[in-house]
Parts: structure tokens; C-alpha cells; sequence
């Protein structure tokens, strides 16, 4: 035990000046004025951006959502695939990762617009144009694209290392398709949704270019507004930290209430009950 | 209808990337037997249960159950269970949870799986284990829970992939005697998979011998010990001496430089043939007396008897199981009676 002791001494250093020291910091300017006076006034006008708090929780919900949709069963025919298929298709997903993601969020403004790539395309046809940019579903669109991979990346990885003979023992016993999905292939893959949701959640609920960007200033996101009180307008640190805090609390809640959904699953004899 | 045919395999060719895996099996399976494939690594034992359980398509050939063609029905609708090789075990799952998991698909009352799963935990020498994760188990715990798995689902048919494979000898020898209870009692059929053959002998009523994707013989054990069919199957079922003879005519063979006297007829005159020899037929004299004569070349103690390998003077190595102790370096006399000589046509050269 002694000996593992010093290796970890560097995290632990690292892990107080990078994580805790700004987390205490973060609280500290809840809690105080601008003076430096503790006080709950930030708090409490955290009050007003209630609906603003509702609808990113809601928006980013919805493309997680999605992104488990999609990323499900990508996730599990990629890893049903040859290696040689299976790289390909990784690359594929990875590859709009390298690019910057100012200018990926950027190049679907180009698409969405109103004359922009798709009603111009469309226009063709004689259909449109349609009102696409600076919508909720534009905003949703954007975080779908850009968290996607975060969903497919755990998923994969735990299918990867799902075993195959449970499908057939599964099968063996008596298991129609659709059973072998609910007690075989879900429970073991119930670590990556688990990681994959957290993964695309929590970058959703915060993300403010991409809600800029393609949902205009019409639909301002919480993120928008913590970025707002550090702008230089209306320089607020102090309102700004109370968001963050109030904000990172309930993304705390909706964590660990994904985690007692699990577990609350499992009866006394340890069955999973779905 | 007693013995009436349960399974039945027509023609079955299965080729795995166009390498030919079982190569047109023929096999009946009577109802209520217990039935052994026995036969060396990757000759196609597993691929055959496979065959039955419905994971594998063959290329050609039926799969017939009760006299209906299953070739197309998926597997959990077969009436089949497995107790796979490397046991298959639901990982989120505990002992009891993996036991009953059959009986929860298809919605039997909680009071009946409790009583049905304590019934085999019993059985399989597991009470008290039921609430431990089967990650933790050993591994021949988690074997034993695979075959209570698949026994609660009383199938008509259950098919045993080396189920007692990772079970030291004394485990392996109850758990033996409590499978063969379990099969007599349930009279369920058993089709039993080994490359063990001493086990195979001990628990069978039917031994069918493969090799290369092919069966050798079937028959009762008594049967494929007394009178392999070939010299293969004589040196897997227990060991053998092998050795080239000659049919002079019928009755009379030569070998190891003269004649014997057996009991074999019906070869061609002067037929190449394989002579198979148990080591414990032989036995040791004074060198006069002896029908060969060599040299005791080594000696191992192997608890119930010696192995006692003697080199005669044509050079051939003979294997002989001996209670006596015999020195190294002694001159020796070999005889064997006439019953105990088995002869067998040689293997085509292909099969070699
Ligand atoms: N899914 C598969 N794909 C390719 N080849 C396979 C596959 N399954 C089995 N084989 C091959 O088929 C042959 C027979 O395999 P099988 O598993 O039936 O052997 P076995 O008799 O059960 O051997 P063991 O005693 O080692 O378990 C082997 O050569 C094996 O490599
Ligand atoms: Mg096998």
C-alpha cells in the first residue's frame, strides 16, 4: 500500500489546482458580491432564468434521446462487423471530430439557412424554402451532430466486449429475439447508455455556439447566459458562478437519478426486472 | 414406443470458410438414451451439437426431432438445452437468477421457480450458493450451475458439451454418477459430449466415435471396446498396441516375424492388416515360453498396475499393463491368447 502511495501524489496535486481550487472558486462567487460580502441574492435571481434552465435540460434531452436512437443500433452493427469493416467505420465517425467544431456547427449554418445549400437544393423541386435555421430543432440538430460520437464511442466499447455465447445460451433457454435484447443485450451494454448519456447530456445542457449559431439569438440556452455574465457588457461573475453552480447541480440530480433508475431495476434476488 | 428414434441427422455436411467440418453424418438417436460423442479435439463434436441445438446451418442434409424436419426452426423454439463448453453464464445475474432464467421466460409462477431452483441447487450440490455472482464462482461451480440451468427446463433432449471438462477427478467422478442418476431418473435423452474415454465407457448406453468430421462406429461400450472397427478407434477407446500383420488365410495372422493363431476370418488371403493388442491382454513370462521374445525397456508405476514398455527383436515397442513389477534390461517372453487378437482392415492412406 505504501509504495502505490507516491506514484499518486502528482494526480492528487493536479486533481486539487485543476478541479477542486476552481470548483471552490466557483461556489465562493455564488456566495458573494461583487465587494466580496457573502450573500444568497445570486442565488435567488438564479430564480429568474428558470424557463431558460427548462428549456436547455429539455433540448439537450431530446438529443440525447436521439443520439441514443441512432447510436444503439450503429453502435451494435459496428461491432458485429470484420475488423476491417469495423475500422472503416470508426474512422468515419471520428473524422468529423479533427475538424474544428466552430466550424463544423458553422458549415451547417451555411446549410441550414434560408437561402443557404438545402432550400437552395430543395428550391429546385420547387419546395421551400423552409424556415430551418434559428429553430429549436436546428439547435438539436447541431448538438446531435457534434455529441454523437460521444454516444457511439462507450457503446461500442462495451459491445465490443459483450459475449456473444450469452445471446445463444439466452436463445438456448428459450428467448425470442426480442427477449434476448431486454435480459441479455441490454443489461450488458447498460454501462456504455449509462456513460454515453452522460457524455452527450452534460455537454448539451451547457453548449452555447452551437445554440448561438444555428438557433439565433431567439433560442438562448443556459450556456449562453453563464457565457453572457462573463462578456463584457454586463460583466456578472457573480450571477455567473450562481448559474454554473445551480446548473451543475442538476445535471448532478438527473445523473444520479439515471443511476437509481438502474439500479432500482434489480430485486431482491438480483433479477432484472424489465 | 419405448426406444423410438428422438433425433435424427440425414446427410449433414457443415463447412466452416469452405474447410469441411462434419462430413456427412448419418446418426439416430433413440429416446431415453444416453448417448456419447466421443472423440479427439476438433473433430467436429461440438459442431454437431450445435448442429442440433440450431446455431449452426448445415450446408446440406435434415435435422429431424420426433420425425419432423427442424431444420428451419430457430433455436428457442427447439425443445433442446445446452450446457455449453465454456458454461455461457449470465454475469448480471446470480446463481438462482441463472438457474430459473428459463422458467422467468416463460412466466412460471415465483412459488414454483423458488422450489424448482432449490430442487436443483440441491441436485447439482450447490445449496448455499444461491444468492453468490457466478463471476466468483470456480470454475467448477459455474459448470455445475450451467447444467442445473439447463436440466430445470426438463427438455426432452439435453445436450452436455464436456460438462464436467473443469472438475477435478473426485468431483468429476460424483458429478458423473450424479448425471447418469439424473438421466435415469428424468429419462430424459442425454447426448453427452467427452474426449475423456473412460468416461464415455462408464456412462453411456451408446459411444459414437468420431474423428475428422466423420463417425467411426457406433455401438454399446462393451461393443467399441471388444471389437473396434478400426485401428483408430481401438487406440482412442483405451490404449493399444498396432501393429502391420498379414492375413495368411482365415484364423491365422502373422506378425512381429510369425504366425498366430486368431479368431478374425473373411480377409482377403494375405490382406495388409492392422493387429491390435490391449496392453493388459499380454502377458509377461520367461523368455522360452513366450510367443515374442524382447527386452523390458522401461517401467512406470501408474497405481493399479505398471506400464511396461518391451522391445522385441523386430524392434517394435510393445505397451503392457502388468501388476507384477518386471526389471529394466530383463529378457522377456510376450503371449497373447487367440481372442485377444483383434484384427482390422487398414485405414484407407487418406484417412491417416
Ligand atoms: N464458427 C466456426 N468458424 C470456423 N471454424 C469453426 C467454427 N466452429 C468450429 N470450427 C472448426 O470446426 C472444427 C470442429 O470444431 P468443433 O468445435 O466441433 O470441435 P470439437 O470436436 O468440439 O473439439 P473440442 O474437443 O476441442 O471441443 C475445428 O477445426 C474448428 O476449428
Ligand atoms: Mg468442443
Amino acid at each position: 500500500m505504501t509504495k502505490s502511495r507516491y506514484p499518486a501524489f502528482p494526480y492528487i496535486v493536479f486533481m486539487a489546482i485543476f478541479i477542486v481550487i476552481p470548483l471552490i472558486m466557483v461556489a465562493y462567487f455564488a456566495f458573494t458580491t461583487n465587494t466580496g460580502e457573502f450573500t444568497i441574492q445570486n442565488i435567488i435571481r438564479v430564480g429568474d432564468y428558470v424557463p431558460v434552465i427548462i428549456k436547455s435540460l429539455f433540448l439537450a434531452f431530446v438529443a440525447t434521446v436521439i443520439c441514443l436512437g441512432l447510436g444503439y443500433p450503429f453502435a451494435y452493427i459496428m461491432s458485429r462487423k470484420t475488423s476491417n469493416i469495423r475500422r472503416t467505420m470508426f474512422m468515419l465517425i471520428m473524422l468529423p471530430m479533427w475538424m474544428n467544431f466552430l466550424l463544423r456547427t458553422y458549415s451547417w449554418m451555411t446549410i441550414l439557412e434560408n437561402n443557404g445549400l438545402l432550400n437552395r437544393f430543395l428550391g429546385i423541386f420547387g419546395i421551400g424554402p423552409f424556415e430551418m435555421i434559428n429553430t429549436q430543432g436546428a439547435v438539436v440538430l447541431g448538438m446531435v451532430y457534434d455529441y454523437l460520437p460521444f454516444m457511439i464511442v462507450p457503446l461500442y466499447t462495451v459491445m465490443m466486449k459483450m459475449d456473444h455465447s450469452l445471446v445463444q445460451a439466452a436463445q438456448d433457454l428459450g428467448a425470442d429475439p426480442f427477449q434476448v435484447f431486454t435480459h441479455v443485450i441490454l443489461p450488458q451494454t447498460m454501462q456504455g447508455i449509462k456513460t454515453g448519456i452522460t457524455m452527450v447530456f452534460v455537454p448539451s445542457v451547457s453548449t452555447f455556439v452551437i445554440s448561438r449559431m444555428l438557433g439565433g439569438g431567439s433560442e438562448l440556452m443556459v450556456g449562453d447566459l453563464i457565457e453572457m455574465q462573463f462578456g463584457s457588457n454586463n460583466y456578472n461573475p457573480n450571477l455567473g458562478s450562481a448559474i454554473s453552480l445551480v446548473l451543475m447541480i442538476i445535471v448532478l440530480i438527473c445523473m444520479s437519478v439515471m443511476n437509481q433508475f438502474d439500479s432500482d431495476n434489480i430485486d431482491k434476488e438480483g433479477r432484472i426486472a424489465i | 414406443m419405448e426406444n423410438s428414434t428422438i433425433i435424427s441427422l440425414k446427410d449433414i455436411v457443415v463447412e466452416f470458410d469452405g474447410e469441411s467440418v462434419l462430413r456427412h453424418i448419418n446418426l439416430d438417436i433413440r429416446n431415453h438414451e444416453f448417448v456419447t460423442l466421443l472423440g479427439p479435439s476438433g473433430c467436429g463434436k461440438t459442431t454437431t451439437l450445435r448442429i442440433i441445438g440450431g446455431f449452426v446451418n448445415p450446408k446440406s442434409g435434415d435435422v429431424f426431432f420426433d420425425g419432423k424436419r427442424i431444420n428451419d426452426l430457430p433455436p428457442y423454439k427447439r425443445e433442446v438445452n445446452t450446457v455449453f463448453q465454456k458454461y455461457a453464464l449470465f454475469p448480471n445475474l446470480n446463481v438462482y437468477e441463472n438457474i430459473a432464467f428459463g422458467l422467468r421466460l416463460k412466466k412460471v409462477p415465483d412459488e414454483e421457480i423458488r422450489e424448482r431452483v432449490f430442487e436443483m441447487l440441491d441436485l447439482v450440490n450447490m445449496r448455499g450458493y444461491e444468492r453468490r455472482d457466478v463471476n466468483l464462482l470456480s470454475g467448477g461451480q459455474q459448470q455445475r450451475v450451467a447444467i442445473a440451468r439447463a436440466l430445470i427446463n426438463k427438455p426432452q433432449v439435453l445436450l452436455l458439451d464436456e460438462p464436467l471438462g473443469a472438475l477435478d477427478l473426485k468431483l468429476r467422478k460424483e458429478m458423473q454418477i450424479e448425471l447418469k442418476k439424473i438421466q435415469r431418473e428424468t429419462k430424459i435423452t442425454f447426448i453427452y459430449v467427452t474426449h475423456d474415454q473412460e468416461e464415455a465407457l462408464t456412462m453411456s448406453d451408446t459411444v459414437i466415435v468420431m474423428r475428422d468430421g466423420e463417425i467411426q462406429q457406433i455401438g454399446t461400450p462393451i461393443d467399441i471396446y471388444n471389437e473396434p472397427i478400426n485401428a483408430f478407434v481401438a487406440d482412442f477407446i483405451g490404449e493399444s498396441n498396432i501393429i502391420d500383420g498379414i492375413m495368411k488365410k482365415d484364423y491365422l495372422v502373422n506378425f512381429a516375424g510369425r504366425d498366430f493363431d486368431c479368431v478374425d476370418f473373411g480377409f482377403a488371403e494375405n490382406e495388409n492388416v492392422d493387429v491390435v493388442i490391449r496392453p493388459e491382454d499380454i502377458k509377461i513370462s520367461e523368455p522360452e515360453k513366450g510367443q515374442i521374445h524382447g527386452k523390458v525397456e522401461s517401467i512406470i508405476f501408474k497405481g493399479v498396475h505398471y506400464e511396461i514398455v518391451v522391445i522385441d527383436t523386430n524392434g517394435f515397442n510393445w505397451k503392457i499393463h502388468s501388476t507384477l513389477y518386471e526389471e529394466p534390461g530383463r529378457e522377456v517372453g510376450l503371449s497373447v491368447i487367440p481372442d485377444d487378437i483383434h484384427i482390422m482392415h487398414k485405414m484407407a492412406e487418406e484417412e491417416k
